[in-house]
């Protein structure tokens, strides 16, 4: 198979597909429309909270999926001692910021559901990691741990609108605002300020963590440390890092949160985490961890552009014998070629080579390589 | 291929003293300094490209990741809430978000207040923060009006001084938030270009502390 024919995205997805299968998700496929009920239950873990809704033939009211996790995690069923693994590659809809307007993106991701143990921990995010390097070799994937974020940021004991300011200034790496927040609270915000600061692999961030009282009799910071030095020790080293930045809702995330940058696209493209506090929300008692790759990012990723629309036109005349076209055309492609039969030169298309058939036979035109 | 560290710059007075700062950082790029009409300056031996853009856009610009790095006022950040790092804060080109009114204005809360001002999501923070329902008013310009023609009770607007308002009648009524010139990051450049905007971000701690 020629795999030059596939743009980015369509490669990335065709990679994906077979990771993932290679240890052992299955495919999960929905349908376009899911319930709206679903979406308004759970409108926060939403990216956005505009939605494309429309009323079915029995007077229902309907939404084009903005999101996939909601549906998997309904129609999962719970298993006691098993995982359910499963992997999606869907369309959702949703608002894209610069347009405000409603876009198609493309998605692929994985989910992990059930009795989430260390190892279910460690697959998914190593596969994430696969998944970024697929795409490109000059990737890095951030890992946090919510757990210890919020046990720094409890330890503190501020109010809830500071609690809020301050998951704002993680996520920006904002240490003036830090101490801002902290100060107008009154507490001392250095190991938050140390916690946001740090940035890399294990050994670089472990004792700064021991430098403000948390060492590996933290669990938290004990299945972080594991995780992460297992990943550096399969070949991710300086790619995996762990960056306490990393932060999502804590009204739906827990534990281990991550997201995947590639070199040349200017957002995170991969983005993750454990959602058990999701799954008590809808009233399912096992754990779950996943992530999704945003596919539409992929468009601005640099690749070798044609230079040329086709190898060749060969231009006939109407009522041409068809066999002496077919004969043309079918060694032409036989050789390698594109080709283009065309009446006349279409505008705007940039060929190498420009053919005519007439009774005497093929004729060369033109020649621009 | 060197890995130049792309930085956008607020045009106007606020740019130059930022820039004044980054060559105290050692990035400096001398063709800047020539009086042209040029946008785009580099110094390939310093790894460094600078890039003079409207003030209101420099978030635009780091956000989308055509520049790395860039200096932004806080009123723009809290306006856009662009998707960046917030790395320092540099402590130049202060002031403040404000309320301000006719100086002989009195709210009345059972009324929906009409705002006029450039700052629309700021605003509207501000006044659901408060649980007051507002009519926002979007102007691009001579915001100082609204009140004296009667299109508006209230501004939301920067003040530097108070000059402009004084000589308008108007008076502050409330601060919103105080503002200040900061250095942002695209989330993405900081992991690929790490080691350069670390090492701008040193050389302004150093500087500071001279």
């Amino acid at each position: 198979m020629n795999m030059q024919v596939l743009k980015n995205d369509e490669k990335a997805i065709f990679e994906m597909r077979t990771l993932y299968r290679k240890y052992g998700y299955s495919q999960y496929k929905m349908s376009k429309f899911e319930e709206y009920d679903l979406y308004v239950r759970n409108k926060d873990f939403l990216v956005s909270d505009n939605i494309i809704t429309f009323t079915d033939t029995d007077g229902k009211l309907m939404a084009l999926k903005p999101d996939v996790t909601l549906s998997i995690i309904k129609n999962t069923n719970e298993s006691e001692n098993t995982v359910h693994k499963v992997y999606y590659n869907e369309n959702v809809y949703r608002v894209s910021k610069g347009t405000h307007s409603f876009k198609e993106i493309m998605q692929v991701g994985l989910e992990c559901i059930g009795a989430i143990d260390d190892y279910c921990i460690y697959e998914v995010v190593m596969l994430a990691a696969k998944s970024l390097e697929n795409i490109s070799e000059s990737f890095v994937l951030d890992i946090s741990h919510m757990g210890i974020v919020s046990g720094v940021i409890d330890s503190l004991g501020i109010s809830h609108a500071g609690r809020k300011q301050l998951v704002k200034c993680i996520s920006e790496k904002n240490l003036h605002g830090i101490s801002a927040v902290c100060d107008a609270e009154g507490v001392d915000g250095e190991a938050l300020r140390k916690l946001v600061s740090v940035y890399g692999g294990t050994d670089a961030v472990m004792p700064v963590l021991e430098s403000i009282g948390l060492d590996r009799s933290n669990p938290d910071v004990n299945k972080l440390m594991q995780v992460v030095a297992a990943l550096e020790g399969c070949g991710f080293k300086n790619k995996v890092r762990i960056d306490f930045s990393v932060i999502s809702d804590t009204k739906y995330y827990n534990g281990f949160v991550f997201k995947g940058f590639i070199e040349g696209i200017s957002e995170s493209i991969l983005s993750g985490g454990q959602y058990d506090n999701l799954m008590r929300k809808v009233g399912k008692s096992c754990g779950a961890i996943g992530f999704a790759v945003y596919l539409d990012m992929l468009e601005r990723l640099c690749e070798n552009e044609n230079e040329y629309d086709v190898d060749t036109v060969i231009l006939y005349e109407e009522g041409c014998d068809l066999g002496a076209l077919n004969n043309a055309v079918s060694m032409l492609t036989a050789n390698g070629k594109t080709v283009m039969a065309q009446k006349a030169v279409p505008e705007k298309i940039k060929y190498k080579q420009l053919l005519k058939l007439n009774e005497r036979g093929v004729e060369i035109i033109e020649n621009n390589a | 291929m060197k890995t130049m560290l792309n930085v956008a710059l607020p045009k106007g007075r606020l740019g130059e003293k930022v820039y004044a700062m980054f060559e105290k950082a050692g990035f400096e790029c001398p063709s800047i300094k020539e009086n042209n009409r040029k946008l785009i300056f580099e110094n390939p031996e310093k790894n460094v490209r600078y890039f003079w853009v409207k003030p209101s856009d420099v978030a635009i610009y780091v956000e989308r990741g055509a520049a790395d790095i860039g200096v932004a006022g806080k009123d723009i950040l809290l306006e856009y809430e662009p998707d960046v790092y917030e790395l320092m804060d540099l402590d130049i080109g202060k002031c403040r978000m404000a309320v301000a009114a006719k100086k002989d204005f009195r709210d009345n809360p059972q009324r929906t207040l009409r705002v006029a001002t450039k700052f629309t999501n700021i605003t509207k923070n501000y006044y659901s923060s408060l649980g007051r329902d507002i009519d926002i008013i979007h102007l691009n310009g001579s915001i100082e009006i609204a009140p004296i023609l009667g299109l508006s009770d209230v501004i939301v607007d920067i003040v530097e001084t108070g000059t402009t308002l004084k000589e308008n009648n108007l008076d502050v009524v409330e601060t919103i938030v105080p503002i200040s010139a900061r250095l942002i990051a695209n989330k993405s450049a900081y992991k690929f270009k790490g080691d350069l905007v670390e090492a701008v971000v040193n050389g302004f701690n150093i500087a500071e502390r001279e």
